[in-house]
């Protein structure tokens, strides 16, 4: 049994997607428990990853890829996972780039890097207007909210967004991240956003502290 | 081999016209040896000897004929005696400065004497470094006694890494006791001549005189098959014209005359044309290495040692700076891009400041870096099917995402020289994070790092066949309590 989830660990480490596939389909046809197969298996090959992706062990392309690879581990899973007791949902987080702006490399990777770390990440695209957001939220209820923006031009797009949100009465159930090359600590302050990161790992760190302060909001 | 992006600093008639002008030195003018030995030899050849002055004038033929014998690569071995470095054609490879005499504390400000010690860590530092391929016998061990500070250096090498070596002897007797050293690691005489492992430095006097010691070492590493590397160094305006181009004539007659002894003792003996060279600074007396006028009479010198066909070597990757400051890393990256270029075989100077005075283990760590830039530009830009990927560009179209791609994966590490911590490629908030550090300070925690790994752990007997050799040197010189053993 063991051995299986290692084979799985193993393979969406090393980025064999095949292996990691067969290993999934091999897990679940052995019967194992689907909770043992995400947490043992593919959550622990995540948080491997991002182990490696902090001592800067492995690269980028790589963690994508692992990512991707995940993703789909996940995807056979899942209707095992509904068939049984339903597990904790992962926080939702929206994310795009914002109306105007076509860059959306940096935003993937923040993608990347939240999934990674358990988020449920609905990925917009780019050139999202504020309403889009706005809607997205409505539908979920609440979530964390993440406005790339590389442009010093669309950078103003991200205010207004939060101040969509504002008008929608949503405020209070989002957190909202800025991120882009032009953005600083300062403008975040200004816009009004909850938090800011400079890169995708310090992304997922704001994150989860501001997903902990929602939970603890709630309570 | 590719031309695209090589450096030939003279045009061809350029080179020719240097040659012949070295020639005629040579025949006119002629070089001294202190060294009867030398002299009976060069006489013997035809040379015409002047036993009054010392000055040997060399035939033009003699010189010519010499030359061809004189091997076009050398296959150097590292400790397991399997091939390491093959000098020759373009290919660069690069070593630690040799011979200073200070040693830069990682404080990066105390600079003292250099210790047997130090050595010893610049030894395990450069073991660990990949693109610095070759040892050197880096720094001189003031705490050792003088009769032995040259085995013992080659001693301290050998016991603590696996690569091949620059070194050099210090007097007659002393290259007799590094063989010694040398072949009780590589397992007897013949198999050290047949895998021979270091190259022996032997430098000329400018202008044109060669010392008792150095001739006989030429005489002595060619009957004994170690190869030697002849590192000239002209100075312009003072122990050579004032001139580059005269600087080279003179670089290439002394060469080409240790040269040609080399081949009279033994045809066939491996030679580098090497080189050290400097400016005379006019204003303080001293002789910058790094000044752009020396790495171009490094590459013009060495342009002369490809035209004879010869492995080649120079100082170009050092600086003159006090300290590892702007002034360390843009003299050091800027002659060694220039001799990288220029094709050098062996391009010393890595870990060394203060004309070749004072050696720095952040300076290592950080030079190897620049090596590993350098090494990763020679290696060009490969034009194929798959790494102009259009392929790939018609797929993904206007605003495709190439970073989860399988040809990614496949090409970032091969195309973009990943460098260690030394180099800076982070974000400002995340390099504030961690303390705001210089490339020097960063450099440090590699050495400390690097240092507090275990030592190497090499074949046991040939360490104590090393052992037994060094005791033997030891006991010759009358030597005692030595700082690293053996005891």
């Amino acid at each position: 049994m063991n051995e299986l989830l290692k084979r799985l660990r193993n393979a969406i480490v090393e980025g064999d997607e095949d292996q990691a596939l067969q290993a999934t389909r091999d897990a679940l046809d052995s019967g194992m428990d689907p909770v043992a197969i995400v947490s043992d298996g593919l959550a622990a090959a995540m948080n491997e990853i991002g182990r490696l992706w902090n001592e800067e062990e492995i690269f980028l392309p790589e963690v994508v890829f692992s990512a991707q690879i995940f993703k789909e581990c996940m995807e056979l899973v899942e209707p095992a996972l509904l068939e049984g007791k339903s597990t904790e949902p992962a926080a939702h987080f929206v994310l795009g780039t914002v109306k105007g702006d076509l860059h959306d490399l940096g935003k993937n990777m923040v993608g990347t890097m939240l999934q990674t770390a358990g988020f449920r990440v609905h990925d917009l695209g780019k050139d999202v207007p504020a309403e889009r957001f706005v809607e997205k939220v409505k539908e979920l209820g609440s979530a964390l909210v993440g406005l790339s923006a590389l442009l010093t031009t669309t950078m103003l797009e991200q205010k207004r967004v939060i101040e969509a949100l504002e008008q929608a009465g949503l405020r209070d159930r989002v957190k909202v991240l800025v991120g882009g090359a032009p953005v600083t600590d300062s403008w975040a302050r200004e816009v009004g956003a909850d938090g800011y990161a400079p890169n995708a790992p310090q992304a997922t760190e704001i994150a989860k502290r501001l997903l902990s302060q929602m939970k603890e909001g709630s309570n | 081999m590719r031309n695209e992006g090589k450096f030939r600093i003279l045009s061809q008639p350029e080179v020719e016209r240097i040659h012949e002008e070295a020639l005629r030195v040579l025949e006119r003018t002629g070089v001294y040896f202190d060294c009867d030995e030398a002299l009976d030899v060069l006489e013997a050849a035809g040379a015409s000897v002047n036993r009054a002055t010392s000055v040997v004038r060399f035939p033009r033929q003699l010189v010519m004929d010499a030359i061809k014998l004189a091997p076009s690569e050398i296959q150097l071995h590292d400790r397991e005696g399997n091939p390491s470095v093959l000098l020759g054609g373009d290919r660069v490879h690069f070593d630690p400065g040799s011979s200073g005499v200070r040693f830069m504390e990682s404080d990066g400000v105390t600079v003292r004497e250099s210790r047997a010690e130090d050595l010893k860590k610049i030894v395990q530092v450069t073991d660990a470094l990949p693109h610095i391929e070759l040892q050197s016998t880096a720094v001189v061990a003031n705490d050792v006694p003088k009769e032995i500070a040259d085995s013992y250096r080659l001693y301290i090498v050998l016991s603590h890494s696996k690569k091949p070596i620059i070194t050099g002897a210090f007097s007659v007797d002393g290259l007799f006791d590094m063989k010694e050293l040398l072949s009780a690691v590589a397992g007897g005489d013949e198999a050290l001549a047949k895998k021979p492992r270091a190259v022996f430095d032997i430098c000329p006097s400018p202008p044109l005189k060669w010392t008792h010691i150095s001739a006989r070492n030429i005489m002595d590493c060619a009957k004994l098959g170690l190869p030697m590397e002849f590192v000239s160094m002209p100075m312009p305006g003072a122990a050579s014209p004032a001139t580059i181009a005269g600087s080279v004539v003179i670089h290439t007659a002394e060469t080409l005359s240790g040269t040609t002894l080399a081949q009279l003792v033994k045809p066939g003996a491996a030679v580098v044309w090497g080189g050290a060279p400097v400016v005379f600074d006019m204003r303080s007396g001293t002789t910058p290495m790094s000044a752009v006028e020396a790495t171009m009479i490094g590459c013009a010198s060495t342009q002369m040692g490809k035209f004879y066909g010869l492995p080649t070597h120079t100082y170009t990757c050092l600086s003159d700076s006090k300290c590892n400051d702007a002034q360390a890393g843009l003299e050091t990256a800027m002659g060694a891009v220039m001799g990288a270029l220029a094709g050098i075989n062996v391009i010393s100077g890595p870990g060394m400041l203060d004309f070749v005075g004072t050696m720095s283990l952040e300076k290592l760590v950080i030079d190897n870096e620049i090596c590993g830039l350098i090494l990763r530009l020679l290696r060009g830009i490969d034009v194929t099917d798959d790494t102009l990927a259009t392929d790939l560009i018609v797929e993904l179209g206007p605003g495709g995402d190439y970073l989860n791609t399988k040809h990614t994966r496949q090409w970032f590490k091969k195309e973009v020289y990943i460098p260690g911590p030394a180099i800076d490629r982070k974000d400002r908030k995340t390099w504030e994070a961690q303390g705001f550090t210089t490339s020097e300070q960063r450099a440090r925690k590699v050495v400390a790092e690097i240092l507090k790994q275990k030592e190497l752990e090499g074949p046991c007997d040939a360490k104590l066949l090393l052992d037994e050799a060094m005791k033997a040197v030891k006991k010759r010189a009358g030597a005692d309590n030595l700082p690293l053993g053996p005891k």
